[in-house]
């Protein structure tokens, strides 16, 4: 073959109109993963502040929780972690070779489980907080 | 369709000797059909272009040989629809009636050579094996994705044949039976075991589908590691050549690049659950360098 038209990546890209459940449930996990890894370091630096001693942590922590958008940051949070540990347990279960004709449905039930627990937490991370 | 000529009179010239007479009138017969088949087709293209019971369908073109088509583009072809029409039979039509550059491989027409996989309405399937009913129109038709296009719908299969090779896909054995003229038998439950898997016809559909094929080149690809298993799982083979296969598989670029998208197993043709094969590779693999006595 000596000429050849390859599409390049950004033109298969678009020509993909049928992402699957497994394709979504891998770009999710990955996704996840990495914002919880992020997540560790934010953690790590606001408890940190207790190294400064006990006052110093107690008045990061009612600055950050009395922003809105840090409550709204906590239950996108959620939302990750719990995606992520549903996932996550579903892809041990494949990786056991156990329900994989049902892979599909329990990435939904993943997803709807997430936001079900996501929706339930709202009263409590927004409980308090003036706008 | 367009392959098989309909209303051919055949059966009445066999038997019996023929005059010549009635030879030649035969012939003329036969032209004359020949002549009302191809009015009648080309009626019918004209009114399929306006008609309700046609099928559009929008083709990926492209041909390097050619000046004017280097540039890829797609072509719309308006198919007058028959029942039990697939994918495949309306691209003959296509091609028979509206363009005979027209370009894509097939062979069986019932899913049998591997010959046909396209990448239709944005997903890897077999032309032969794909009803036009099933689909949305405009039914978009592309050569497979992650592969390079030789021309419209054909692509070059290179790559993937180079790695169904790399697993060695024949048997091989080392311990064979002691008579010289004695069976390898097997055994039901084994012949079971990997009855699913040697159903691969080497259509490609699962590697164009997946996406960690796309991104390393090396990756032997679904339909390779499903081959490998047909082996592997095999016991005639032995245990000999089941670690010679296994040290293959777990590789850099074997089974450990499977990322469970499911997406080979959700297009294979052959319902191959493919996914399910390489995962169970993979804890053949981990049984094989874990030992804890
Ligand atoms: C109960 C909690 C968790 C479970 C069940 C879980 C499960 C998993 C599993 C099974 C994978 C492998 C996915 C694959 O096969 O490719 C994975 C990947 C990953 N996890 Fe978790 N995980 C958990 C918590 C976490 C946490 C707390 C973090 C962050 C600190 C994290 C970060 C990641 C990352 C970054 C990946 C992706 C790695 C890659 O790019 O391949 N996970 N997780
Ligand atoms: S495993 Fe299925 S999709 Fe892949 S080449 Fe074989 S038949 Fe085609
Ligand atoms: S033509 Fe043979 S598989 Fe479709």
């Amino acid at each position: 073959m000596s000429q050849s038209y390859n599409r390049g990546l950004i033109e298969d890209f678009s020509r993909w109109r049928e992402f699957s459940a497994g394709m979504w449930a891998w770009i999710f996990h990955k996704f996840t993963g990495w914002v919880l890894v992020g997540y560790l370091f934010t953690h790590i630096a606001v408890l940190s502040t207790a190294l400064s001693g006990a006052a110093a942590y107690t008045n990061t922590i009612q600055a950050l929780e009395s922003l809105l958008v840090v409550r709204i940051l906590e239950v996108g949070l959620l939302a990750v972690a719990v995606f992520h540990i549903l996932n996550g347990v579903r892809l041990l279960f494949v990786d056991l070779g156990v329900g994989l004709e049902a892979q599909d449905k329990s990435f939904y039930a993943s997803l709807i489980l997430t936001g079900v627990i996501v929706v339930a937490s709202i009263p409590t991370f927004l409980s308090g907080v003036s706008i | 369709m367009s392959t098989q000529v309909p209303e051919r009179v055949e059966d009445e010239s066999s038997g019996e000797s023929v005059s010549p007479g009635k030879q030649k009138r035969d012939q003329k017969k036969l032209e004359r059909a020949e002549r009302i088949q191809e009015q009648r087709e080309a009626e019918a293209a004209e009114k399929a272009r306006s008609g309700d019971d046609t099928y559009h369908l929008k083709v990926f073109r492209y041909d390097p040989e050619v000046p004017g088509k280097q540039e890829p583009r797609f072509d719309d072809f308006y198919v007058p629809y028959k029942q039990g029409m697939t994918v495949l039979d309306a691209l003959m039509w296509a091609r028979d009636h509206y363009d005979s550059s027209l370009t894509f491989r097939h062979s069986c027409r019932q899913a049998i050579c591997g010959s046909d996989a396209l990448f239709v309405n944005g997903s890897q399937r077999l032309g032969c094996k794909t009803q036009l009913s099933a689909l949305a129109e405009p039914v978009r038709i592309e050569p497979l994705p992650h592969a390079d296009v030789v021309k419209d719908l054909v692509v070059d299969m290179e790559h993937f044949y180079d790695q169904m090779e790399a697993v060695e896909p024949y048997f091989q054995t080392n311990s064979l039976p002691d008579g010289e003229l004695d069976e390898q038998r097997q055994t039901r439950e084994n012949r079971e075991k990997v009855k699913m898997s040697t159903r691969c016809i080497w259509c490609s559909a699962c590697m164009s589908s997946c996406n960690i094929a796309a991104g390393d080149n090396e990756y032997l690809g679904p339909a390779a590691i499903n081959k490998a298993y047909r082996f592997a799982m095999d016991e005639r083979e032995g245990e000999d050549m089941k670690q010679r296969r296994l040290e293959i598989l777990e590789q850099e670029h074997g089974v450990w690049r499977c990322q469970t998208q499911f997406s080979c197993t959700e297009v294979c043709p052959k319902d191959i659950p493919l996914t399910e094969h390489i995962q169970e590779l993979k804890r053949e693999a981990i049984k094989n360098n874990l030992k804890f006595w």
